[in-house]
């Protein structure tokens, strides 16, 4: 089926951040209205387009849009074609509705700022750009999508780039997901190699032919393109810095949508993955791996926007762990990203208001007793919490309550030891989060004389309050009845096999439940008395690492950084001396040896005479030599 | 009607009409360059609208007997690539006229000579492209040295003379190679059916293949020097750091495509059997270029220099795609060279506006300009953007072709290619944050932002970029034929898929 | 008579204006020992002539003259002009060619 609406989701906010860009100043006035609307038109035709989808059978509910013909080089065929199916719909109203909430927040929590307009204006090309990625329909489509998400991170993290540690966080965010972005360039090439298309429908039609090796490498590239996007270990490193953007960035763009970019990816290649076991299984690595990096990280921050970033990166590294299990883990990947969507996003929102109150301040050990102050901040952001530790019936409970069943249903040992981190996980998780909300919202307040916490204006607690709702319900809403599962199920080809389970889902949940009490009772073990309001240092090494942010970042500069600059350094050298001083080594030996010939040249016509007398005898003898 | 003649002849004669203004009239000097190059933009839009695309082999073919005893012809043509070259040539031309309009002020000889310079160098350019006559090339090929030595050591700034000798003795040095081969296919000619430079015919030639290798080499280091492939470089940061922003833009622009379109025009065709055999070669050399290059551009310290190592890291990749032997690389490479031209002329003309409103081209000198200058500033930042191949932008496209293209046939290659794209990122996003972000340097408080004429010059570079980065469909159209042409004489085929491959 | 010694009396000639334009300062004497030399190859050219039988080496003595007889009236135009100038006409003394 054809559709005609799919380009308007896309060229509308294109249409609306290149116009305010264009306008500058004279937008001041009205920019971040006009922005908003457009961003809800888009959720609009969103919707639209969502519930025509209902309405058709579920094996034609995929529409597509051919736009024009974009690269035709011989056999590289690649339409800028649109692709709105089952998977992207979900994305599409992710992204508008979110979007469009945080949209409206920001109106409020921007509204001190001169730039405002060029905020709003970045914001509409972050949804453009997000929803040419879950709308392209081949590789390369979604390769431009995926730049540009990450160029509007990279703007959008350097909004206030006057500070120069912020526009340095920017750059080391674009920079981590150009290296991922190498991964999703080799992939595509491996494709055209192999299958001589980089459309989703061709690669997927003809993969049944290719062999392993091709589908390992084309698997392994794009996981680390999803680990440069989704900040998964290696290339995490810049979720923390990435931080340095306003509030509403982190919501939804290091929260909600951007950073669930690489699972996105992964479940729309499930024919990829599901004919490479290699890929998959370092897909699963890769999420355990980041799932417990990111909770260790967690429990050190004591500022409230890392300590969240860092539960982001845990959070994706569930759903990458989910999208590494094979057709029954994508469905739960993807709802665990929808209700993390809400959660996250509101939980930041939250994050955002309190620093609104507080004079940006963003040191949770500076917060203390804010519930009183702020209630419905305090009460939307617990809601978030107990999605996020997975209490019944919140969202978070259904879909990761899921993905640590699944886990650990999966075959063989790896079942066990990715069961076992997910579950430790959970409990790390209940741990930091009730720190967050006891540093946060209760206990003795430790704020500055001078800071005066008051509540957010309605603009901002009506989207928190929304998402608070999503929390709430979300996750009911997409399991009850396998209800997602099902929608799912025609994009990732998943049947329902039986096969031996392990554990029963009712002592895998009751498993979850115990750890996550226990972190609870850790946590309000630990931070029920009084905390100081400055980071204690005598503390052992384990927390100085977590600190630190389990030293990635002096991993990086010491393996990457510091050889790569010596290198340069060495090269721009090497450049002067060795290759451009050859070049002048012969300029300077013709310009010697012209010097010693040129004394010759004396003026005294006696000497010229007799050197040419010298020269005919010389002559001569040549001569003689030669016929002789 | 001849339209190649015509146009090369235009500037030639707006150079002559200024010749005879009186030397107090420079203003009436420059209005008279510019409209003479915009009528030549004018024309060549008009010829690339009526040309062919589907026709094979060139089109507005001119042949007039030149001189006749060495069988030497005035002929010219154009297939797609030398088109769509050509195109971005008289394209530039005005835009550079109208961003240096103060360029020619204070050089060592008047604003009078500058123009005519310009216009003569317009000249060499279109015939360099449109000459299908090996003799004819090589003359606009050596004679296209002379303006440009007087532009970088008559107008430019530091060490201008030296700079200028540089790019001088360089290109002579490569040139003098040339030659010696040009008279070597010619000889070789003289004893397969008669003396000829005409490349149609010297490209049926059966040469063997010790000989045809000396006569590859011949070509291929005078392209090397002008398309500079490491390690043949070094006179072009010299060259670009010294010259005028707007000569720096024709420089490595259009000067330096000559090098690359010779490879494709000469080196390919005339010896297909010793471009495979130096393939591995000439690929590697393309690898360190992009890496080098790359490494270069982030060492930098002069804004001017890093555009210009940037540049060495480009023609590294245009040089990887003409020599993977894929349609997508040599499609690739072409449209690469057009859109390196528009973005290389983007980051020199800003870069240059800057600089001279600061009096200084060392990168720590800025800082903070994003609040200072918003517009200049992100006219910057695109153009970067350009450079670094953001997906949406022209040398995207371009750039990923090349890629895809060396994969299907040198994966490895490709794979460590590719890593340039990381590097592209350092050596764009670094000077960004030094020039444009963080807080304002002192002595940057009071710069002015973009003119109006300035925008007037800058926004069509712009435009094309963007336009080109979603629909690279007419320039593409127009390459391919041609790029299939050349491989297809060569003798290649592309690699078919592995699965499904019909 | 042995044509060989015209050739020996030819060489010491050729040798006698060598060794005069090399070692002496006077201008008009080195032209003079130019002009020696010059003689002492007409000399060869016309005794080759007569050894061969043809009459090729007399035909190239009478270029040779000709050429001499131009050399002489340019070559002492160049020295009166010097004497002129400098009132000297030692060819040491003008060494202006070196810078």
């Amino acid at each position: 089926m054809t559709s005609n609406n799919l380009v308007y989701l896309i060229a509308l906010p294109l249409f609306s951040s290149g116009f305010l860009m264009m306008l500058g100043r004279r937008a001041d006035k009205w920019g971040h209205i006009f922005a908003t609307l457009i961003s809800a038109s888009a959720f609009g035709i969103g919707a639209f387009e969502f519930l025509q989808m209902l309405a058709r059978p579920s094996e034609s509910r995929a529409v597509t849009q051919k736009l024009f013909s974009w690269i035709s080089v011989g056999t590289f065929q690649v339409d800028a074609s649109l692709l709105l199916d089952q998977l992207s719909i979900s994305f599409v109203l992710l992204i508008t509705g979110v979007g469009t909430l945080i949209h409206i927040y920001s109106i409020a929590y921007m509204s001190h700022d001169l730039d405002r307009r060029r905020f709003f204006a970045f914001l509409n090309f972050f949804i453009a750009a997000m929803l040419l990625l879950v709308l392209g329909d081949s590789y390369l489509n979604l390769y431009v999508g995926w730049e540009g998400v990450g160029l509007a991170s990279y703007l959008l993290i350097g909004f206030w780039n006057q500070k120069p540690e912020y526009a340095t966080a920017a750059k080391k965010a674009f920079i981590a997901n150009r290296v991922g972005d190498v991964g999703l360039s080799l992939a595509i090439m491996i494709a055209f190699a192999t299958f001589g298309t980089v459309s989703f429908a061709g690669v997927e039609e003809k993969v049944s032919g290719a062999s392993t090796a091709a589908l390992t490498g084309i698997g392994l590239m794009l996981l680390l393109a999803a680990t440069g996007k989704s900040a998964q270990f290696p290339l995490q490193s810049w979720l923390g810095d990435a931080m340095a953007g306003p509030t509403p960035v982190s919501a939804l763009i290091h929260a909600a949508t951007m950073v669930t970019a690489g699972v996105y990816l992964i479940t729309r290649s499930n024919f990829i993955f599901d004919n490479a076991p290699t890929a998959q299984l370092c897909v699963v690595i890769i999420g355990a791996i980041t799932l417990m990096f990111g909770a260790l990280i967690g429990t050190a921050k004591d500022d409230i926007k890392k300590a969240l970033a860092a539960s982001t990166m845990s959070q994706i590294g569930y759903m990458i762990l989910a999208t590494g299990l094979g057709p029954v883990g994508y469905a739960f990947a993807i709802m665990h990203l929808l209700t993390h969507g809400f959660f996250k996003a509101g939980m930041f929102l939250g994050a955002g208001s309190v620093m609104h109150g507080m004079d940006d301040e963003v040191n949770m050990r500076k917060y203390g007793g804010l519930g009183k102050l702020m209630p419905i901040t305090a009460i939307t952001f617990g809601l978030g919490y107990l999605a996020i530790i997975g209490v019944p019936p919140f969202a978070g409970f259904y879909s990761k309550d899921k993905i640590i069943e699944t886990a650990f249903n999966s075959e063989g040992i790896k079942g066990l030891f990715i069961g076992g981190a997910a579950l430790l996980g959970a409990l790390v998780t209940a741990f930091y989060m009730t720190r967050v909300i006891i540093l946060t919202f209760t206990g003795a307040k430790r704020w500055d004389e001078k800071a005066h916490p008051h509540e957010s204006p309605f603009l901002m607690w009506g989207p928190m309050a929304i998402l608070a709702i999503g929390s709430v319900a979300s996750g009911f809403l997409l399991s009850s009845g396998n209800r997602f599962v099902s929608w799912l199920a025609p994009v990732v080809n998943s049947h329902e096999v039986e096969h031996a389970e392990r554990f029963q889902p009712v002592v895998v949940t009751t498993m979850a439940l115990v750890a996550v009490l226990i972190g609870v009772a850790i946590a309000i073990a630990k931070y029920r008395s009084d905390v100081p309001r400055v980071a204690p240092t005598n503390v052992n090494i384990f927390t100085k690492i977590a600190r630190r942010d389990l030293l990635q970042d002096d991993f990086n500069e010491a393996v990457l950084m510091r050889p790569g600059q010596a290198l340069t350094n060495f090269l721009v050298a090497t450049d002067e001396r060795a290759i451009d001083g050859a070049v002048r080594t012969v300029g300077a030996v013709v310009i010697g040896s012209s010097k010693g010939i040129r004394k010759t040249q004396n003026g005294f016509v006696r000497s010229y005479a007799l050197l040419i007398l010298f020269g005919a005898f010389a002559l001569l003898a040549t001569i003689w030599v030669v016929t002789l | 009607m001849n339209y190649l003649t015509s146009l090369g002849a235009l500037p030639l004669l707006g150079a002559l009409l200024i010749f005879t203004l009186p030397k107090s009239k420079s203003n009436s000097a420059k209005w008279l360059a510019l409209a003479t190059s915009i009528a030549v933009a004018f024309l060549g839009v008009l010829i690339a609208l009526r040309f062919e695309i589907d026709r094979p082999g060139f089109q507005f073919v001119e042949n007039y007997s030149w001189i006749p005893s060495f069988g030497i012809n005035y002929s010219l043509g154009i297939d797609g690539i030398a088109l769509v070259l050509i195109l971005m040539s008289v394209i530039l031309v005005p835009i550079v006229i109208v961003a240096g309009w103060h360029e020619s002020e204070g050089g060592r000889w008047g604003s009078k000579t500058f123009y005519i310079l310009i216009l003569i160098l317009e000249t060499m350019m279109i015939g360099v492209f449109a000459a299908t006559d090996v003799f004819l090339f090589y003359v606009f090929f050596e004679a296209m040295l002379v303006p440009v030595y007087f532009l970088i050591g008559g107008y430019g700034v530091g060490e201008r003379a030296a700079a200028a000798v540089k790019f001088l003795l360089y290109s002579l040095f490569g040139g003098l190679l040339m030659l010696a081969a040009i008279i070597g296919i010619y000889v070789i000619s003289g004893h397969q059916g008669g003396h000829t430079f005409d490349i149609e015919k010297l490209s049926q030639l059966t040469i063997d293949s010790t000989t045809q290798n000396f006569l590859f080499l011949g070509f291929f280091i005078a392209f090397a020097i002008k398309a500079p492939l490491w390690p043949l470089h070094t006179w072009l940061p010299d060259a670009a750091k010294s010259a005028t922003p707007g000569t720096s833009v024709l420089l490595l622009g259009v000067l330096d495509k000559v090098g690359t379109f010779g490879m494709i025009r000469y080196c390919i065709k005339l010896f297909p059997e010793s471009s495979k055999t130096f393939t591995p070669i000439i690929i590697v050399l393309a690898l360190i270029s992009i890496l080098y290059g790359a490494f270069l551009a982030i060492g930098q310290k002069d804004i001017k220099g890093l555009i210009a190592f940037t540049s060495i890291s480009h023609f590294g990749f245009i040089t990887m795609g003409i020599f993977a032997m894929t349609t997508q690389g040599h499609s690739g490479a072409t449209l690469y060279m057009v859109n390196h031209g528009f973005s290389t002329a983007a980051l020199f003309l800003v870069a240059g506006w800057i600089s001279k409103r600061r009096g200084s081209s060392t990168i720590a000198d800025f800082g903070g300009l994003q609040r200072v200058t918003p517009v200049l500033a992100w006219t910057f930042f695109i153009a970067g953007l350009s450079s670094l191949a953001l997906p949406g932008l022209s040398s995207f496209v371009s750039e990923f072709l090349v890629l895809v293209g060396t994969y299907t046939r040198y994966p490895v290659a490709a794979v460590i290619g590719t890593l340039g794209i990381v590097l592209a990122a350092l050596y764009i996003l670094i000077p960004v944050q030094k020039a444009l972000h963080g807080p304002i340097t002192p002595g940057n408080e009071n710069l002015t932002d973009i003119t109006r004429r300035e925008r007037i010059a800058i926004a069509p570079v712009i435009a094309v970029i963007i336009f080109l980065g979603f629909y690279p469909k007419p320039l593409l159209d127009v390459i391919n034929p041609a790029s299939v042409a050349t491989l297809t004489a060569a003798g290649f085929s592309d690699p078919a898929p592995t699965v499904g491959g019909k | 008579m042995n044509s060989a010694n015209y050739l020996y009396l030819s060489a010491m000639l050729f040798t006698i204006g060598a060794v005069g334009v090399v070692i002496r300062r006077n201008a008009i004497v080195v032209f003079m020992c130019i002009e020696l030399m010059l003689n002492a190859a007409n000399l060869a050219f016309v005794t080759f002539a007569r050894i061969n039988g043809t009459l090729d080496g007399q035909i190239i003595a009478f270029f040779t003259m000709v050429v001499a007889a131009c050399e002489v009236v340019v070559g002492l135009a160049i020295i009166v002009t010097i004497f002129r100038s400098r009132r000297s006409t030692s060819v040491d003394d003008a060494s202006l060619l070196k810078r």
